[in-house]
C-alpha cells in the first residue's frame, strides 16, 4: 500500500489546527496556554479554588479572636465577629479559617494519595495485562462495591484516634478505585494504539516511547483525575468529620457543621454557624469540577465550543 | 450472558468474603481489645474487673486461637448470628437491624430510582436545548459539589426549623407518642418525617445524573454512528433516540458505581434528621462502641449493596443486547 | 449531467480563525464516471466530500456553487439538504468501521433508518438481501451486532446500506484504508460493480492511496493543501503527470510487481503549509524542486489539454501572474 502521509489516523482524529504538530512539545505547550487562557470554565473554576486556597493560607492574618476566646454567645455576624459567634461565644470566622485549612489539607492528601495508588495500580494493570491485570481488576471491583464511607466508619469505629494525615490517607484508601479504572483504560488504549505501532515502525525502545509519548499524554489525564479526586475527598472528609469520626480536638468544615447540629443551631436559628463551612465546600468542590470540565476541553480539542 | 453474570456473581461472593474477613480482622488489629474498651465504660464494682473480663473474653471467644475464632465467626454468620447488641442490650444484632432496615429502604429506594429517572430525563432535555442547558449545567454541578450534611442542615433549617417555615418535622421517623399502626395519622406522620431526608438524597444524586446524562448524550451526538445517521438524512428524532439509549448504558454502570456514595450520603442524612434507619443505627453503634452491632450493620449494608449491584447487572444484560450475544459490554 | 462543483470554498471555524480546507475548487464528474480524489492526509479531501452531503457545525461555505443533475445542491442549507441525503447524495464515510450503531442489529438499524425516511423496510428487504449476497456476505448478518462483524464485513455493510436507494452521487471516503490488500481489491471491484449495475450514477472515490485509484477511477483529481493541483484521465495522471507534486507522488509509487519497501515510507520530504493563514503563492513552493520566481504568485488551474488541467506556472503559458485568480 502506498501511503502519502503516514499520519492519516492522527490527522483525521480532528487535529484542531491545520498543520499543527510539526514542532511537537514546544508548540503543544504554547497551544495549551493559548486555549487555557481562553477557557471561561477553567478560569472561573481555578479562580474560585485559588481564592479559597489563598484564604486558607493567609486567613489567620485576619483572625481577630483566638480559637478559644469566648465572647458573647450566638452573636449575629457583625464588624467584630465577621461570621458571628457560636453557642459558646467562640468566633465562627476563626473556626472557618482553621477549618478550611484542615479540610483543604485532608482533601489534598486524599486526592494525592488516591491518584498515586490508582495511577500505580492502573498503570501496572493496563501495561502488564494478563493475570496481574485480572487480579488487580478484581481487587478494584471488590473495593468499588464496598461503600467507601461505610468502610471508613468501620475502620474509624475501631481506630479511635485519627489525625488529619491519617484521615486523608484513609480516604485515599477508599477512593483510589476511580482513578485506577480510568488510568487502566487509558493505558490500555495508549498501549494498543500509538505505542505498539510506533515502536514497531521505528524500532525504538519501548521504554523511551513510554517516557516520551505515553507519559505526557497521561499527565494531562492524571491531572484531570487528581482534580476530581481532590474534590471528592473534601466531600467525603466533610461527611466523615460530620459524623464525629474526624481528628479529635481539631477543627474542620465538617466538624463545624457537626458542632452546629449538636448544639441546636437549627432550633436556635444560628445559621451563620453552619452556612459558611458548607458553602465553602460547595464553592471549592464546584470550582474544582468546573476547572476539570474546562481543562478537559483544553486537552481534548473535540470538546471545544465555538 | 451467562458468563457475564457468573463472573459478576463470583466477584460479589469474593467481595462478601473479603468484607466479612475485614469485619473480623479490624477489631483484632486495634491496640487493646474491644472488651477492655467495653469494660472501661461500664462501672464495675472494685475487684470484679478481672472476673468480668475473663467472662467476656470467653463468651466472645477471644481466648481461643485465631483460626478457631475465624472459623466460628463464619459458622455463626451462616446461622445468621451476628452477636448481641450493647446499644440495645441484650437484643440480638439481627433483630436490632430488622427494626431499622425498613426506614433505610423506604428512604434509599425511592431516592435512588427517582433521582436516576428524573436526572436522566432532565439531562437529556438539557443536551437538546441550549437555554435549559444553561441552568441545568451549573445547578447540576453545584448539587454534586454539595456535601450531604450541609444540604441536610440547610433543608432542615429552611423548611423544618423555621428559616422559611415549619413545614416538616425536624427529626425522627414518626411523631413522638404515635404508636406504629397503619392508620392515617401514622402514615401521614411517616411521610412528613420521610420527606426531607428523601429530598436531600434525591437532590445531590439528581445533579450527578443530570450532568452525566447531558455529557454522555453530547458525546454520543458527536460519535461516528450519529454522523452517519445524519449524513443519511435520519430525522433528529431517530438520532436522539439512539443517543439516549446508548447513553443509558454507561449511566447504568454509573448507577452501580454510585450506590456506595449514595449509601454514604444516606448515613449522614439519617444522622442529621435522626431518622431511624441503618445509617443512624451505625452512628449509634460507633458512638456506643457497640462492635457487634457495627460489624453486623457493615455486613448487612454490604449484602444490600451487592444485591443492588446484581439487580443492576441483570438490568444491564436486558438493556445492552451485546452482553446477550456473548460479548461483554462494559 | 453529473456533478458540477464551481469555485467551492469551505472553511472550519476554529478559536484561532478560519481554516480554509477547500479553497476555490472547481471540477465536474460525468454520469457513470468514477472520479478519484487523492492527496496527502489533511489536504481537505474529506472536507470536500462531506461538504457535498452534510456540513459539520464547524464548517461554513465561503463561496462557490454545486450543481447535481442540472439543479443546484443547497449544501449549506442543512434543512433542504436532508431530502437529498441518502436518496440523491450518499456517502460511505471515512469512519465506516464505527458508522453502525453498536447497540442495534444491522437489520434493525436499517429498518429504522428506512422507515424514518418514509420507506417501507419490508419491500426494500429482498433487494437489500440480494445486495448483501452480491458483496459476498451472508444474509444472516442482518441479525448481527456490529461488534460481531470483521472490519471488511462492516465496510461492505456500510457500502450497501449507503447505496441502497440508488443515489445519484456517491462519496466513498477512504473505503480501503482500514483493510488488508486482498480485501482492498475486492472492495474496489464492488465500486465498479455498483456503477455497472447502476446502483450509483456518479462516484467520487477519496483516498490517500493512489494504487486503488489506478484500479477503479476513470479520472483522478489531485489536491494539495486545500487547492486543486491536477486533474486528468487516470492513465494520463499515472503515465504522464504534469504537476511536480503529482510527478513526485507517482514516482514514489512502487512499480508494479516490484517491492520497494523502503520506498513506500519515504514520500516527499517536507510538510504542506498550514491551512490557517496559508502563505501566498504556490502552496507547493517550499517542497517543489522546480520552484522559480513566478511561483510567488498563485498559479491558476488551467486546462492545458482537453480534459487535463494543472495549477502550475510551468504549464501556464499565456497566463500572466497578475491574471491568476486572486483568492483569500
Ligand atoms: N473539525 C475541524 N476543525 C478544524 N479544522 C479541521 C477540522 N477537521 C479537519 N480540519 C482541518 O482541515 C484540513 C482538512 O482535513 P480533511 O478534509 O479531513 O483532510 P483529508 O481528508 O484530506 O485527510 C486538515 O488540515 C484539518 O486539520
Ligand atoms: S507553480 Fe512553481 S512551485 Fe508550484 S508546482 Fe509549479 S513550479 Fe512548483
Ligand atoms: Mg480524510
Amino acid at each position: 500500500m502506498t501511503v502519502l502521509g503516514t499520519d492519516e489516523a492522527t490527522a483525521d482524529r480532528g487535529a484542531p489546527v491545520a498543520g499543527a504538530g510539526a514542532g511537537a512539545p514546544k508548540r503543544r505547550r504554547f497551544e495549551f496556554l493559548y486555549f487555557a487562557l481562553r477557557n471561561k470554565k477553567l478560569i472561573i473554576g481555578l479562580s474560585v479554588v485559588l481564592l479559597f486556597v489563598l484564604f486558607a493560607i493567609f486567613g489567620p492574618l485576619f483572625v481577630q479572636h483566638p480559637l478559644t476566646a469566648y465572647g458573647p454567645p450566638r452573636h449575629t455576624p457583625s464588624g467584630t465577629y465577621y461570621f458571628g459567634t457560636d453557642y459558646f461565644g467562640l468566633d465562627v470566622f476563626t473556626q472557618f479559617v482553621y477549618g478550611l485549612r484542615e479540610s483543604l489539607f485532608v482533601g489534598l492528601i486524599g486526592g494525592c494519595g488516591a491518584t498515586v495508588i490508582g495511577m500505580t495500580l492502573g498503570f501496572i494493570s493496563g501495561y502488564k495485562g494478563g493475570l496481574i491485570d485480572e487480579g488487580l481488576n478484581v481487587l478494584c471491583n471488590v473495593e468499588l462495591t464496598i461503600p467507601g464511607l461505610v468502610l471508613l466508619i468501620l475502620i474509624a469505629g475501631f481506630l479511635h484516634h485519627t489525625s488529619p494525615l491519617i484521615e486523608g490517607l484513609l480516604i485515599a484508601c477508599t477512593t483510589w478505585t476511580w482513578s485506577m479504572r480510568a488510568i487502566r483504560a487509558q493505558t490500555f488504549s495508549l498501549v494498543s494504539r500509538d505505542f505498539v505501532g510506533l515502536a514497531r515502525l521505528s524500532g525504538e525502545k519501548s521504554r523511551s516511547i513510554i517516557v516520551r509519548e505515553i507519559a505526557p499524554n497521561m499527565s494531562s489525564y492524571l491531572f484531570l483525575v487528581f482534580i476530581l479526586l481532590f474534590g471528592g475527598s473534601i466531600l467525603v472528609a466533610a461527611s466523615f468529620d460530620f459524623l464525629g469520626l474526624g481528628p479529635a480536638g481539631g477543627m474542620s468544615l465538617g466538624i463545624m457543621m457537626m458542632n452546629a447540629a449538636d448544639w441546636s443551631a437549627l432550633p436556635l436559628h444560628t445559621w451563620w454557624w453552619f452556612v459558611p463551612p458548607g458553602a465553602a465546600i460547595t464553592c471549592v468542590v464546584g470550582g474544582l469540577y468546573l476547572a476539570n470540565v474546562g481543562l478537559d476541553e483544553v486537552f481534548n480539542p473535540k470538546l471545544r465550543e465555538l | 450472558m451467562r458468563r457475564y453474570l457468573l463472573r459478576k456473581l463470583l466477584i460479589y461472593i469474593l467481595t462478601f468474603f473479603i468484607a466479612a474477613t475485614l469485619d473480623w480482622v479490624l477489631p483484632r488489629l486495634v491496640p487493646g481489645n474491644p472488651i477492655q474498651q467495653l469494660l472501661a465504660k461500664i462501672e464495675l464494682q472494685p475487684g470484679t474487673y478481672n472476673a468480668t473480663y475473663k467472662l467476656y473474653m470467653h463468651s466472645f471467644g477471644f481466648d481461643r486461637p485465631w483460626w478457631d475464632q475465624y472459623l466460628s465467626f463464619w459458622k455463626a454468620l451462616f446461622h445468621g448470628n451476628l452477636g448481641i447488641s450493647i446499644y440495645d442490650f441484650p437484643k440480638p444484632v439481627t433483630s436490632v437491624i430488622a427494626d431499622y432496615v425498613l426506614f433505610t429502604l423506604a428512604l434509599l429506594i425511592p431516592a435512588i430510582l427517582l433521582a436516576y429517572y428524573a436526572g436522566n430525563k432532565v439531562g437529556a432535555m438539557a443536551a437538546r436545548r441550549k437555554s435549559l442547558d444553561n441552568t441545568v449545567l451549573p445547578v447540576g454541578y453545584l448539587l454534586t459539589a454539595t456535601a450531604y450534611p450541609w444540604l441536610a442542615l440547610l433543608l432542615a433549617f429552611l423548611l423544618a426549623a423555621g428559616g422559611i417555615g415549619h413545614f416538616f418535622p425536624i427529626s425522627g421517623g414518626f411523631a413522638y407518642g404515635l404508636l406504629p399502626n397503619w392508620d392515617w395519622a401514622f402514615v401521614w406522620s411517616l411521610m412528613t418525617h420521610w420527606f426531607l431526608p428523601f429530598l436531600t438524597l434525591f437532590l445531590v444524586a439528581f445533579g450527578g445524573w443530570a450532568i452525566g446524562m447531558r455529557n454522555l448524550i453530547i458525546y454520543e451526538l458527536e460519535s461516528d454512528y450519529t454522523h452517519y445517521l445524519e449524513a443519511l438524512g435520519a430525522p433528529s428524532r431517530l438520532v436522539r433516540k439512539y443517543a439516549y439509549r446508548n447513553a443509558m448504558l454507561p449511566q447504568l454502570t454509573g448507577l452501580a458505581l454510585q450506590l456506595g456514595v449514595i449509601v454514604g450520603g444516606a448515613i449522614v442524612t439519617e444522622v442529621t434528621f435522626a431518622y431511624p434507619g441503618l445509617g443512624y443505627l451505625i452512628f449509634q453503634a460507633v458512638g456506643n462502641d457497640d462492635y457487634f452491632l457495627l460489624q453486623g450493620i457493615f455486613l448487612f449494608i454490604i449484602v444490600g449493596v451487592l444485591a443492588a449491584n446484581f439487580i443492576v447487572d441483570i438490568v444491564y444484560v436486558i438493556v445492552d443486547p451485546r452482553t446477550r450475544v456473548g460479548i461483554s459490554g462494559a | 449531467m453529473g456533478l458540477k462543483v464551481d469555485q467551492l470554498r469551505i472553511c472550519y471555524r476554529t478559536l484561532r480563525g478560519d481554516v480554509t480546507a477547500v479553497d476555490d475548487v472547481t471540477f465536474d464528474i460525468a454520469d457513470g464516471e468514477i472520479m478519484g480524489l487523492a492527496g496527502e492526509s489533511g489536504c481537505g479531501k474529506s472536507t470536500l466530500g462531506n461538504s457535498l452531503i452534510r456540513m459539520d457545525v464547524r464548517m461554513r461555505q465561503l463561496g462557490g456553487r454545486v450543481e447535481l443533475d442540472g439543479a443546484e445542491l443547497p449544501i449549506s442549507d442543512a434543512r433542504a439538504m436532508r431530502d437529498y441525503r441518502f436518496k440523491v447524495v450518499s456517502i460511505i464515510p471515512q469512519y465506516a468501521m464505527s458508522a453502525l450503531n453498536p447497540t442495534r442489529r444491522v437489520g434493525k438499524m436499517v429498518s429504522e433508518l428506512l422507515r424514518s425516511r418514509g420507506f417501507d423496510y419490508k419491500s426494500a428487504l429482498p433487494e437489500f438481501e440480494r445486495r448483501v449476497k452480491l458483496v459476498g456476505l451472508d444474509a444472516d448478518i442482518l441479525k448481527r451486532y456490529p461488534i460481531e462483524l470483521s472490519g471488511g464485513m462492516k465496510q461492505r455493510v456500510v457500502m450497501i446500506v449507503s447505496t441502497l436507494l440508488n443515489p445519484s452521487l456517491l462519496i466513498a471516503d477512504e473505503i480501503t484504508s482500514a483493510l488488508d490488500v486482498s480485501t482492498q481489491r475486492a472492495v474496489g471491484e464492488m465500486l465498479l460493480e455498483f456503477r455497472d449495475r447502476n446502483f450509483v450514477k456518479t462516484t467520487m472515490v477519496i483516498t490517500h492511496d493512489l494504487s486503488i485509484l489506478a484500479q477503479v477511477a476513470d479520472t483522478i483529481l489531485i489536491m494539495y493543501a486545500g487547492k486543486l493541483a491536477e486533474k486528468a484521465r487516470t492513465d494520463v495522471v499515472i503515465g504522464s503527470p504534469l504537476h511536480p507534486y503529482t510527478q513526485l507522488l507517482i514516482s514514489s509509487l512502487p512499480e508494479v510487481g516490484v517491492r520497494h519497501d523502503e520506498h513506500t515510507l519515504v514520500g516527499i520530504p517536507g510538510r504542506p503549509p498550514p491551512l490557517l493563514n496559508p502563505p501566498s503563492g504556490c502552496r507547493f513552493r517550499d517542497r517543489c524542486p522546480f520552484a522559480f520566481d513566478r511561483c510567488a504568485a498563485d498559479p491558476p488551474f488551467v486546462e492545458v489539454q482537453p480534459g487535463h488541467s494543472v495549477a502550475c506556472w510551468l504549464h501556464a503559458d499565456g497566463v500572466s501572474p497578475a491574471g491568476g485568480a486572486e483568492q483569500c
